[in-house]
């Protein structure tokens, strides 16, 4: 072809260029993320690796359930009962969002919304 | 194309029966199913099943609020206190969930000329009315607002776009906007209970949480024992909301307009 020196000189920059995402931060990951669990309780509502995993879509069960159904039914762990609610349940155990909340979410780069309104404990 | 005009005549007629059986076929499909969802009446926001056994009321006992105007601040800073709701510097910002207006405010389809003094000089309070067919229900784009079985008229604020439709079909005024970030005017921070976030429209709840917990909403209780305001089942005939219905007249605001609301007062 005509002037294969130029084109695959700039198709190598352009790769290079569009690939920055891939290459540019290497090595730089930085350390998983060191979350401040909660002194008293021994268990979550769920399995550790079930909560980690299903908690966003909990909390919008629990939405649901409790506004849309009205159903405010309590569940029973280790023979107390909890509420279905973010600020009632989870937010009272795990007492710094500073310090186990938002040290995944900073990590992973997830904005969720829910303490714009559900009031986050008082750091 | 090459064709004469014989076998022409044949395409075109068998296409035309084709067509309109074809369409018959699909109508009798289609109504089929349409027989199917019939059964749920169509708008108002009455998809939902109605309770038999509870509909929750409200009545207001408007001459104990002119006898004692203190149960009216009671009953609003009750109501605001317990639900985080903001106070803003400015009128055009205002949110309220119960507020205490005048009697020609409030009851604008009753004659107003040559009011009584009472009514001249005190007012009542008013809030959502929670009505049986309630026109903010009906218009909500994403439903945010709808209305639970027992007849309270709720809203989901996570489901709010602050579209404001509501706002435009409720007839007594009863919803407001976060126009700004209420967080930071909110006086005393109840932290059981979440704030609102800017954009989403909120008002009265009949304090659900309250309610479906077995206790009585907040205003109810700050007026306490001066019976200003009886909260109850309505389809419970021997309740006491039902006894005072029986035994005193009420009125309710704008009642031409077929909301069907469950808030009564007293005149």
């Amino acid at each position: 072809m005509y002037d294969s020196g130029k084109i695959i000189a700039g198709l190598l920059i352009f790769v290079l260029f569009v690939t920055i995402p891939v290459w540019y931060n290497r090595g730089s990951a930085g350390a998983v993320p060191e979350l401040e669990l909660p002194k008293d309780a021994t268990t979550c509502v769920l399995p550790a690796a079930e909560i980690r995993a299903e908690h966003m879509k909990l909390l919008n069960v629990w939405r649901d359930e409790v506004l849309r159904d009205g159903d405010r039914g309590t569940f029973e762990i280790d023979g107390k009962q909890y509420q279905k609610s973010l600020m009632l349940t989870c937010m009272k155990c795990h007492t710094s969002k500073v310090r186990f909340c938002d040290r995944c979410h900073d990590y992973t780069s997830v904005n969720p919304y829910c303490w714009n309104c559900h009031l986050a404990p008082v750091e | 194309m090459d064709t004469n005009r014989r076998n022409f005549l044949k395409v075109a007629g068998i296409s035309t029966l084709a067509g309109l059986g074809g369409t018959t076929i699909v109508n009798r499909l289609v109504a089929g199913v349409d027989e199917a969802h019939a059964a749920a009446p169509a708008g108002s926001g009455v998809e939902r099943k109605t309770s038999e056994t509870i509909r929750y009321g409200l009545v207001i006992d408007i001459k104990k609020f002119h006898q004692d105007p203190s149960l009216g601040e009671k009953a609003v800073n009750a109501c605001h206190q317990i639900h985080n709701v903001p106070k803003f510097p400015e009128k055009r910002d205002e949110i309220k969930w119960i507020w205490m207006t005048n009697f020609e405010n409030a009851f604008v389809e009753s004659p107003n000329l040559y009011q009584d003094e009472a009514n001249q000089t005190h007012q009542l309070p008013i809030l959502c009315n929670h009505c049986d067919n309630p026109p903010c229900v009906r218009v909500c784009p994403t439903k945010a607002t709808y209305r639970y079985e027992d007849g309270i008229v709720g809203m989901d604020y996570h489901r709010c776009i602050g579209c404001r439709f509501c706002m435009a079909a409720c007839p007594y005024g009863s919803r407001s906007f976060n126009w700004r970030d209420p967080q930071a005017y909110i006086e005393n921070i109840n932290r059981d209970y979440p704030a609102r976030t800017r954009g989403v429209v909120e008002k009265c709840n009949f304090c659900v949480e309250r309610v479906q917990a077995g206790l009585q909403p907040a205003c109810v209780e700050a007026v306490g024992d001066s019976k200003a305001l009886v909260f109850g089942n309505l389809k419970d005939p021997h309740s006491e909301i039902r006894q005072i219905l029986k035994e005193k007249q009420t009125i309710q605001r704008n009642p031409s307009l077929g909301t069907i609301p469950s808030v009564f007062y007293i005149v």
